[in-house]
């Protein structure tokens, strides 16, 4: 929670304000027993109604002046929570772009949803709240001791020692469920889980009879999940009667020593109603209290559960390195990768050099490290060891932006965003121009379906999923181009296409007017037989480079590849 | 009217729901009765209590002492009946959760894949998940606050009454002030509200799309702007946020200004009728005084918790209705002849079906399958091969006809004897959480480790798993987390490799691998359908020339069956679609 109230910087004035509202409203409140002790001891003994009446307009005088200042308050507090929660949105979207894609894949996106959504709006609660009654409450309690101390100092002690005993009472209860909260939540998330995954996957899970299983599972996390919500409500049902029979046994223990002391002379009858309201209030505010700390130790929880994001390392690691080596457009010098530690490298000591303006093939098996090596350019992913250099410097020494403006990558999985055309191919670059945009649509061999859907104002869905799989290929490829990039990279993003169609995009990609660096990343040895090299991955290693006619005399595994397609009286490839 | 049926019999169900708790719910409203009169009669016993004590040498210790001792036993009792009854709502809360979340898991396989495939996952999700989680709360709500807070008034009239008729008067007029004050305020606020919701929901939306395609966003360095867009959003919600919270937190200073009225008049007239000297002593001005704070508590309360017993119902409404949603036609008796494992004779005998009534999609379909045979399914996208797949597994059961094993009907079959005897291999590949050995066994939990790694090592997994940080033992995310399309496709292969079942059904099943690993599989595969009944469904034709069987399918129809080279010979559909692919990919070796 610590981390988070950074967040509150910028609302110091408010979260000032709020409480201090609050805390005028509340001594209004507190001088309420103390007219009444006058009431009592002054108007009802002499009987003068003139003075009932003007203190009882007081007491009416002190409801108007209270209302209004915790109206203000309330005004203050919801600023500075909702302001805070809004500060913590804009930081775990920010948060989330800069998180590394292995981290990504490892946190996964479901829980970065929930937390900066659900979790955000439960913090934000419980700030309100706490702005609203944490502060009041204990100010409620301990100014009710002082008056306490203002009317007779003997019954001070009483009233302290049963704050002391109710702070332990208080703060013990929280602290023993906040963890508590947290690992239902995580439970929670589990049971959701296994749901969906049951939905989704129903057909293969009836298809082998796993439902049994499956109905096991979600039986032992359910009923662990009601376990822990059980044990945790019971100790959070303490908070009530406990309190309860502390004040209670103080206002017992009260009247008994009010009963003394006016016996004695030392106190009125007037004054020791007062003290009784005094500790009444005392019990009116804790449980109030009581009924929002489970709301309150939530919203801890889900605190935790932001921080844990916030914390997340986001491992970019720039070198100060901005010597300029050589010409090569892309060099590898003896690059390996791992994406955990301790897992096998994915890549193994990678080395090759592409010069600018060349065609550059990518081929292996299903998981031989494709997409990582192209990955490791625009620094998805960062090598475990090794040097990578894009135009003779380090490519670490590049900022971000800088690179990303150097290398356009085209994904495997062709995603479009809601929006027009125009604004997903602004994508590329935000200063592109209608002609620029129109040629790139042109060579990404969009022209013809773009045109009879409406041009760069064509209406697009979330996804893209108003159009086929070739045709949102064929535009992430033009966003691709727009721009244009020094370095372009096309992760197996023309698998929809039919042959005709690639062919032609590939003779637009070597007529490009800025000449850019392409690599193709593709299971089709037809795609890449062009290249000017083609790398050849296996287990992540590089087992080939060369031309298409030198790997087929050299290379056994670009042979089989080949073969593999080509080898019989017809054609395999897709 | 209809509506106030439907409400009513909602309420009807929701109780048979808790049916199994009525004796603690029946405790649990004891309890809350006992603990709300015990505390009420504290401040009567505690006013007695100081009109015993008048002044200097007049205070009458013989009255107090016996009070407070009785004060004590209240306040145990009081204490011990609230943590019982907040005990008890515990227990019947969480567990009708539990309950009801079982139950609705259980029926979801227990529902036919007609409902499954037209409803949205997420909605379903939501209806097991956050609307359980807000009828229980609600009912829970509704049990504590509401019931107490209602023994809390009658209970607090009845020792007002007993005390003094005039002050009582005075209390249960003006205190009800508050709840039209607060009625007010929340009509005020509802549009507040709704237009909260909305920007929260355009914002959600706004973030899912970004988040789920992060590496588009990354590759692009969209950062920015998207971080722009987001806050703009994020500002509007900000807005429409602080409005609605606070007009709503005006309510509760409302409501207090209510009751400092209401304070200020007992006062008032307590004080009037002391010095009138009607019999009102300083004891019952301060019991009044107490009343006044703890009457308007439950009144404030009571809105509140209407609201959320409406919403609860809501919800409990959304429940019911999936828990009503019409289930599978009922399994037969399994009898010992079922779990022979099926020689894979099959046999399609005027088989008609629709997905929907108007649209017939196959008719009269007739086939027979001798046990061995391999049959091919092709044809363009959404001509439905992936229908005949759903009726073979009884994902679906056809209108019209039947489809028997081995000569049994497979209606007279129960469905998981059924499937036992099919291994089917989908396009969606499908991966739940666990380790890559759980995924595996999905089809024979009991399997062997040795076995697992045998049935991985047919289906060319093996080399790839042993990468995995952990082996056959790395934890796969949520939607098989970082393994590539290929690797998933893998693993679901090694399923049937484990499973070996007689009949095989192939859909698309090695779509997102290498073709050098493809061709090798496919080679495993070819080893494992001899001697079994294959179904397979395939664009590339390349890969099921070999079928004794091809069937042709267009628009739902079978057009052309026969073996490749009659169909060839043909000169049809068949032939067209063939010779499409050929040219494509004969051009460029030549």
């Amino acid at each position: 929670m610590r981390k988070l109230l950074v967040y509150m910087k910028d609302y110091k004035k408010e979260s000032f304000l709020a409480p201090l509202f609050k805390l005028l409203e509340a001594t209004f409140e507190l001088i309420v027993p103390l007219v009444i002790a006058q009431i009592i001891d002054v108007g009802i003994q002499t009987g003068d109604t003139g003075f009932i009446i003007s203190r009882c307009l007081l007491l009416v005088g002190f409801g108007v002046v209270g209302m209004v200042s915790a109206i203000t308050a309330q005004y203050f507090a919801a600023k500075a929570a909702v302001g805070f929660a809004t500060g913590l949105r804009h930081s775990l979207f920010q948060k989330i772009n800069g998180l590394s894609f292995s981290l990504l894949d490892r946190v996964g996106t479901s829980t970065l949803l929930t937390r900066i959504t659900n979790d955000v709006n439960q913090v934000q609660n419980g700030v309100n709240l706490v702005l609203r009654l944490f502060m009041r409450s204990p100010f409620i309690v301990f100014g009710a001791c002082v008056m306490a101390f203002t009317i007779d100092p003997g019954s001070a002690l009483l009233f302290l020692i049963v704050v002391a005993l109710l702070s332990v009472v208080v703060f013990g209860i929280m602290l023993l469920t906040i963890k508590r909260y947290k690992a239902i939540q995580n439970q929670l998330d589990s049971v959701l889980n296994t749901t969906r995954e049951n939905l989704n996957g129903a057909r293969v899970i009836r298809a082998f009879c796993g439902e049994d299983t499956e109905t096991e599972k979600f039986i032992g996390q359910n009923s662990l999940l009601s376990k822990l919500q059980k044990s945790t409500g019971r100790i959070s049902a303490l908070l009530n009667p406990v309190t309860f029979i502390l004040i209670n046994v103080g206002i017992i223990l009260l009247i008994h020593y009010g009963a003394v002391q006016v016996n004695t002379g030392i106190l009125t009858q007037g004054q020791v109603v007062a003290l009784y309201n005094y500790m009444s209030q005392i019990l009116v505010e804790l449980i109030k209290l009581a009924n929002l700390i489970i709301t309150v130790t939530k919203s801890f929880a889900s605190a935790a559960r932001i921080r844990d994001v916030l914390e997340l390392d986001t491992n970019t690691v720039y070198s100060d390195d901005k010597k300029i080596y050589n010409t090569h457009a892309v060099e590898f010098d003896r690059v390996s990768m791992h994406y955990n530690e301790g897992a096998k490298d994915a890549l193994e000591n990678i080395s090759f050099t592409a010069e600018p303006g060349e065609i550059i093939g990518v081929i292996g098996g299903t998981g031989s490290g494709k997409t990582t090596l192209v990955g490791l350019i625009p620094r998805f992913y960062d090598a475990s060891s090794g040097t990578i250099r894009v135009d003779g410097r380090n490519v670490n020494s590049y900022s971000l932006e800088e690179l990303r403006e150097k290398v356009h990558v085209v994904l495997q999985r062709a995603v479009l965003f809601r929006g027009t055309l125009r604004e997903n191919l602004l994508w590329g670059n935000k200063n592109a121009n209608d002609e620029e945009m129109q040629a790139a649509v042109k060579a990404a061999q969009a022209a013809d379906f773009v045109q009879s859907k409406g041009g760069l104002d064509m209406k697009i869905t979330a996804e893209g999923r108003n159009l086929s799989g070739g045709q949102r290929q064929r535009l992430s490829i033009a966003r691709a181009l727009v721009g244009n990039p020094e370095i372009l990279i096309l992760d197996d993003s023309a698998s929809a296409l039919d042959y005709v169609t690639e062919k032609a995009l590939r003779g637009a990609l070597s007529a490009l007017p800025n000449k850019p660096t392409v690599f193709i990343v593709s299971q089709r040895t037809s795609s890449l037989r062009h290249a000017d090299k083609i790398l050849v991955l296996d287990n992540g290693a590089l087992v080939g480079c060369g031309t298409h006619d030198a790997l087929l005399e050299n290379c056994s595994v670009y042979r089989e590849i080949y073969d593999s397609q080509f080898g019989g009286k017809e054609a395999a490839a897709k | 009217m209809s509506k106030i049926n439907n409400k009513n019999s909602t309420i009807k169900r929701v109780l048979l729901q808790i049916r199994p708790y009525l004796p603690t719910i029946i405790l649990l409203l004891a309890l809350a009765v006992v603990s709300v009169l015990c505390s009420l009669y504290i401040p009567v016993l505690v006013g007695e209590a100081i009109d015993a004590i008048i002044g200097k040498e007049q205070v009458n210790f013989a009255v107090i002492l016996p009070k407070l001792f009785t004060c004590a036993v209240l306040i145990g009792c009081a204490a011990l009946a609230q943590w019982l009854m907040n005990v008890c709502g515990n227990k019947v809360t969480y567990n009708t959760i539990r309950d009801m979340r079982e139950a609705a898991f259980k029926k979801i396989h227990r529902l036919p894949f007609s409902y499954l495939d037209a409803h949205e996952t997420g909605d379903i999700v939501s209806r097991i998940i956050a609307d359980v989680d807000q009828f229980a709360d609600g009912l829970l709500m509704g049990f504590s606050q509401l019931f107490t807070g209602v023994v809390t008034i009658i209970g607090t009239i009845g020792f007002m009454l007993s005390v003094n008729v005039w002050t009582t008067l005075v209390v249960v007029l003006v205190t009800p002030l508050s709840i039209l004050v607060a009625r007010f305020i929340a009509k005020k606020t509802f549009a507040m509200f709704r237009l909260q919701s909305e920007t929260r929901g355009r914002q959600t939306a706004f973030i899912n799309e970004m988040i789920t395609n992060q590496k588009v966003v990354r590759a692009y360095g969209h950062e920015d702007e998207n971080m722009e867009k987001f806050d703009t959003i994020n500002e509007e919600l900000r807005r429409h946020t602080l409005k609605a919270t606070f007009f709503s937190s005006i309510t509760n200073p409302a409501t207090r200004f209510v009751n400092s009225v209401v304070y200020a008049a007992v006062a008032l007239i307590g004080a009037f009728l002391a010095v009138t000297g009607q019999g009102f002593t300083i004891g019952m001005l301060s019991c009044f005084l107490s009343y006044a704070n703890q009457y308007t508590k439950p009144f404030n309360e009571i809105s509140g918790v209407i609201t959320e017993l409406q919403n609860a119902l809501a919800c409990a409404d959304r429940l019911l209705e999936f828990l009503d949603s019409e289930e599978m036609s009922a399994d037969p008796e399994l009898l010992p002849e079922h779990s022979e494992t099926a020689k894979g004779q099959v046999t399609f005998d005027n088989v008609c079906f629709s997905y929907t009534k108007d649209r017939p999609l196959i008719r009269n379909f007739s086939l027979d399958v001798p046990a061995g045979c391999r049959v091919a399914i092709v044809g363009p996208t959404g001509c439905g091969k992936t229908t005949m797949i759903n009726l073979l597994m009884r994902f679906y059961d056809p209108d019209n006809g039947s489809i028997s094993v081995d000569g049994t009907n497979t209606q007279t079959i129960p469905r998981r004897a059924l499937r036992r005897n099919f291994g089917m291999v989908l396009q969606e590949t499908w991966l739940k959480t666990g380790t890559v050995l759980d995924n595996i066994r999905m089809g024979r939990p009991d399997a062997s480790e040795e076995d697992v790694i045998a049935a991985a090592k047919a289906a060319h997994a093996h080399s790839f798993i042993e990468q995995l940080p952990n082996g056959y033992y790395t934890q796969i995310g949520e939607d098989g987390g970082s393994l590539s399309a290929g690797q998933k496709q893998l693993l679901c292969i090694s399923r049937i490799m484990l499973t070996l079942p007689p009949m095989l059904i192939l859909d698309e099943a090695t779509s997102s691998i290498d073709t050098r690993t493809e061709l090798r599989i496919q080679r495993a595969f070819a080893k494992l359908m001899r001697g079994r009944t294959s179904f397979v469904v395939a664009h590339r034709l390349s890969t099921i020339k070999e079928s004794d069987v091809i069937l042709v399918m267009r628009d739902g129809n079978i057009v052309e069956q026969g073996d490749h080279e009659s169909l060839l010979a043909k000169n049809g559909f068949y032939a067209e679609l063939y010779r499409s692919q050929f040219t494509d990919e004969e051009q460029p070796v030549g």
